[in-house]
């Protein structure tokens, strides 16, 4: 349990996927101009991957890994299908953004009203596939650790679209040199956050 | 096949609106600092320069490919599921490069991590399939997807020139900063090799690009 808070707190402060490895960058600087519309994103993005990223991880265990196949038949032990993880892993993003679409439409059309525009951009969204292939790459071993990393990762992106945008709208009183206005500024303030984000390195729970 | 192209389509191979198709991405079309496409895996793979042509390298052919081959098949897809297949031939040429990555120059490979499988998401693609592929003939298309690859490519090489040289002195690994100014007191800055300073890296390149080009700046 205390391990499982602990990387949720990780992959939200330190390894947060904006300040730490600029996964979803595009979208994250695309719709960062109001708070409203980047909370809306934010969620949408959350809620994806706490979806995908648990059945990528069934998908890699038990049919793509290295010997994962054994449980069909011990002739598969030496079989290794990992090479096709990316565009497995693609596949199945897409298509649980397009269910997860077609359900939130049928049973929240309130939800859907409010996340609705930007279901469809987040099945290309770096963040999705990253936080699956970070998934692969480091091992986690429980249905639950891949669970509580996928949430953590989305709230952390959350809490970073909606600062960047709640500064934006703000900043867009000030008078700044004009070569550096919209996308330069932006790009300043990302990476000045993303030093403030630095101090919470190292901490342990 | 360039050959048979070319008897189609009536015009030279490198006819002035093919040339410029592989210009502008260099600067007044670049796709990381006008049509803010594919920061996402540009800016992890920067600490080196190394790792960072060799991104570049990847992602040019890429482009160019998946370009060619979606712009071959354009009239052939049906619109309703056409994101779909473009992921997956995307997903498959980036296959190839990682397998071949893996095969020749795997310590890169290492470093790259997630960021090759990560092409399949960068933003450059997808944009430039719906933008230009999918209503462009083949030849054009492959030079589009070129070009973008490549001014992508000069993004990322300038931003790890100079993460590299002021992070670590050095410049594809070789020093590039004499022993006697560490002598008298000259230190690496580490804080250019830590994520934040690529972002603010970018954020200088994009004002110094603005500021020569007054066309592209923002209201």
């Amino acid at each position: 349990m205390e391990n499982l808070f602990n990387l949720f707190v990780r992959s939200i402060f330190i390894d947060n996927m904006i300040f730490a490895y600029f996964l979803g960058m595009c979208s994250f600087l695309a719709v960062s101009k109001t708070v409203k519309t980047s909370v809306g994103l934010g969620i949408a993005v959350t809620f994806v991957l706490l979806v995908t990223a648990p059945v990528n991880w069934l998908i890699d265990t038990y049919l793509l890994k290295a010997g994962a196949l054994v449980w069909l038949s011990p002739d598969f032990a030496d079989l290794d299908l990992s090479y096709l993880s990316f565009m497995i892993f693609i596949a199945v993003i897409a298509a649980i953004v397009q269910l997860v679409e077609m359900v939130v439409e049928k049973f929240s059309p309130s939800l859907y009203n409010a996340l609705g525009i930007f279901l469809p951009l987040i099945a290309v969204n770096c963040a999705i596939l990253g936080v699956a292939l970070f998934v692969q790459e480091r091992e986690y071993h429980t249905i639950a650790e891949v669970t509580v990393y996928a949430g953590g990762s989305g709230i952390g992106w959350l809490l970073a679209i909606a600062s960047l945008a709640a500064i934006r709208e703000k900043i867009s009183y000030s008078n700044i040199p004009k070569p550096l206005r919209g996308l330069g500024i932006s790009f300043i303030i990302t990476g000045l956050m993303a030093i403030a984000f630095m101090s919470f390195m190292g901490i342990k729970i | 096949m360039s050959e048979k192209l070319k008897k189609v389509e009536k015009e030279p191979m490198f006819s002035s609106k093919v040339l410029k198709l592989l210009k502008n991405p260099f600067n007044l079309e670049n796709p990381i600092t006008v049509q803010v496409l594919g920061i996402c895996s540009a800016l992890a793979v920067t600490v080196q320069m190394k790792p960072a042509i060799v991104m570049a390298l990847s992602v040019t052919i890429v482009t160019a490919f998946s370009n060619l081959i979606i712009s071959s098949l354009r009239n052939t897809i049906p619109s309703r599921i056409r994101i779909i297949v473009q992921l997956v031939v995307v997903a498959a040429l980036v296959i190839i490069v990682d397998q071949i990555l893996k095969a020749y120059v795997y310590d890169v490979s290492k470093k790259l991590s997630v960021f090759v499988g990560l092409i399949i998401t960068n933003c450059i693609l997808m944009g430039r399939l719906e933008a230009y592929a999918m209503g462009n003939k083949p030849w054009p298309s492959f030079v589009d997807g070129f070009g973008n690859g490549l001014g992508y490519g000069l993004i990322l090489v300038i931003v790890a020139f100079f993460r590299e040289s002021l992070g670590s002195g050095k410049i594809l690994g070789a020093k590039i900063i004499p022993q006697f100014m560490y002598d008298i007191g000259y230190m690496d800055n580490g804080l250019m090799i830590l994520p934040p300073m690529a972002l603010i890296t970018i954020g200088i390149i994009i004002w110094v690009q603005r500021s020569k080009t007054p066309e592209l700046q923002e209201k």
